[in-house]
């Protein structure tokens, strides 16, 4: 059985001077466990196809199917973690990491201990009653993460979640993500625009070409990448190789623009 | 080594002690204009420089002042007013972030009363004052209404516009997780909107005194507008530059108070 299932989402924002067209066709398969990356230049549609997975937006046409079920009635079944952390500045760590269980009227003693145990595993012990401010970009990112997976989504989507991070923080934070995901067997969509990131994290790669967006090329990542951790991927030798395809594709993606 | 850990500790202790010479200079002349301006107006007002009996004088005043203190008039009436005044802001206050609730939770209604906040924020609401009189008799309660009616429409309109400008992606976490509107006000919309409440209820305390002041002129035979009124009737105005300058003192401590609440809230 297919874990989630995009089927011809085509879709279409209207706005009082213009239609624009954001999806275009896009049809993609996701199996249980599995980790995939949508790539492609900003603007092409990313943003709009996780809102549409998350049922945050109804497509203009197409279906969104997760285990066979439309996913409009599978609420708390997708975690979503946006570009920005956007942790409540008013509520401290442990109330923002326990929204989503308050939310959906899941909170009790044994969920908050077991997101309280996740905050500790991702290395942020003793944080809980601080705000936001008071932490660093990369822990915030990390405490996103923790509201994220608190209410246990099946599926997880990430939007560009280290683009607003320094370099070695991002790093940093490819490997915990990766590492957490594998330990909860979770499955994943990551967006991104670095070809480097999605390499390292995922086991398949759908390439996005702009306006329309519309998926231009799907990579497998070969075995001996997938079961290392994102950082030492990066400095493996089937690497750089697979790194210059997709930049060779996204080249031409360029010149047929213009 | 230790001459150089102890520089910067240095120049800092005189970096505030410049700043407490400033604060102590600013307090002088603060003084050196209060006691100018009552003592030109107690001499001005003993040499015949001005007519004593249109424009009083500080030492007439503050004998009145024991005096309405002693038979208890002044302690009743400022307590009508204060009660009307707090009254009328909470109210104000209150309906209008309720009333700017509803404009966030129905899109509709918003564009459908759009023009009309438009024409009411313009409307000098003071001259609603008879028709109040008429639909809730003259006493208390169209006081207050007054106080409450002058700041609704201006804080249902700040208020709906920082409803407005919270940012969409807060929401959206929310929604991720199911949340329904209600939980989207409560969790994100209302909190993020406090600093603003606040401010408004700055600006409500001083629009409030003149509701009330107002309303106390058109109706009352108690408070410190009535005061006023009374004192111009029968001209005395030693009694309406007494009642002036209560006012300026119990606003200034409700505004006072209120920017207490602000710095406690906005801490948090
Ligand atoms: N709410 C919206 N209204 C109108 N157009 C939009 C809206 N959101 C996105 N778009 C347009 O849709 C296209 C895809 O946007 P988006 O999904 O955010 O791309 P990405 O995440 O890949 O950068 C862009 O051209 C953008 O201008
Ligand atoms: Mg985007």
């Amino acid at each position: 059985m297919t874990f989630l299932t995009v089927e011809n989402i085509h879709h279409t924002y209207f706005t009082k001077t213009s239609a624009t067209t954001a999806l275009s066709n896009i049809s993609l398969t996701v199996e249980e466990g599995e980790f995939v990356s949508l790539l492609g230049p900003s603007g092409c549609g990313k943003t709009t196809l996780l809102s549409i997975i998350s049922s945050l937006l109804k497509p203009t046409q197409g279906t969104v199917l997760l285990e066979n079920k439309p996913v409009t009635t599978a609420k708390n079944q997708i975690g979503y973690m946006l570009q920005q952390d956007y942790l409540f500045p008013w509520k401290t760590i442990e109330e923002n990491i326990l929204i989503g269980l308050k939310l959906s009227k899941q909170l009790n003693q044994n969920t908050k201990a077991a997101a309280l145990r996740l905050l500790n595993q991702i290395g942020l012990a003793g944080v809980e009653k601080q705000l936001p401010r008071q932490l660093s970009g990369g822990m915030r990112q990390r405490v996103a993460l923790v509201r994220t997976l608190a209410t246990e989504p099946k599926l997880l989507m990430l939007d560009e979640p280290f683009s607003a991070l320094d370099y070695q923080t991002k790093l940093k934070l490819e490997d915990l993500v990766s590492q957490t995901l594998d330990e909860f067997g979770k499955t994943a969509i990551l967006v991104t625009h670095d070809i480097g990131e999605a390499i390292a994290m995922s086991d398949r790669v759908f390439l996005l070409s702009p306006s329309p967006g519309r998926i231009y090329k799907t990579f497998t990542m070969p075995e001996e990448l997938r079961n290392i951790s994102p950082f030492e991927a990066r400095n493996h030798a089937a690497f750089s190789s697979i790194f210059q395809t997709i930049w060779k594709e996204l080249e031409s993606l360029e010149r047929e623009k213009e | 080594m230790s001459e150089k850990k102890n520089k910067p500790e240095l120049l800092h202790k005189n970096y505030i002690q410049s700043l407490k010479i400033e604060k102590r200079w600013v307090g002088f002349y603060q003084a050196i204009i209060f006691i100018v301006f009552f003592s030109s107006w107690q001499l001005a007002s003993q040499k015949q420089w001005i007519d004593p009996l249109l424009f009083s004088s500080p030492s007439k005043i503050w004998n009145l002042l024991l005096e309405k203190i002693q038979d208890g008039t002044l302690v009743s009436n400022i307590g009508v007013t204060l009660t009307e005044t707090v009254f009328g802001f909470i109210l104000g206050t209150l309906l209008g972030t309720i009333l700017a609730a509803i404009l966030w939770w129905s899109p509709m209604i918003s564009r459908v009363l759009d023009p009309y906040l438009v024409i009411l924020n313009a409307m000098p609401k003071v001259a609603l004052g008879p028709i109040l009189i008429v639909a809730l008799g003259p006493g208390y309660s169209s006081i207050i209404a007054m106080g409450a009616i002058i700041s609704i429409i201006i804080t249902t309109i700040v208020v709906y516009t920082s409803f407005k400008e919270v940012d969409p992606n807060y929401l959206k976490v929310l929604q991720t997780f199911g949340a329904s509107r209600w939980q989207c006000f409560k969790e994100a919309i209302l909190p993020a909107s406090f600093p603003t409440i606040i401010s408004t209820l700055k600006v409500n305390v001083g629009l409030s005194w003149v509701g009330v002041i107002v309303g106390e002129f058109l109706v009352s035979s108690r408070g410190l507008g009535y005061m006023i009124i009374y004192g111009f009737q029968v001209f005395n105005f030693t009694l309406v530059f007494l009642s002036l300058l209560v006012i300026a003192v119990f606003a200034t401590i409700m505004y006072q108070l209120v920017e207490l609440l602000e710095k406690k809230i906005i801490k948090e």
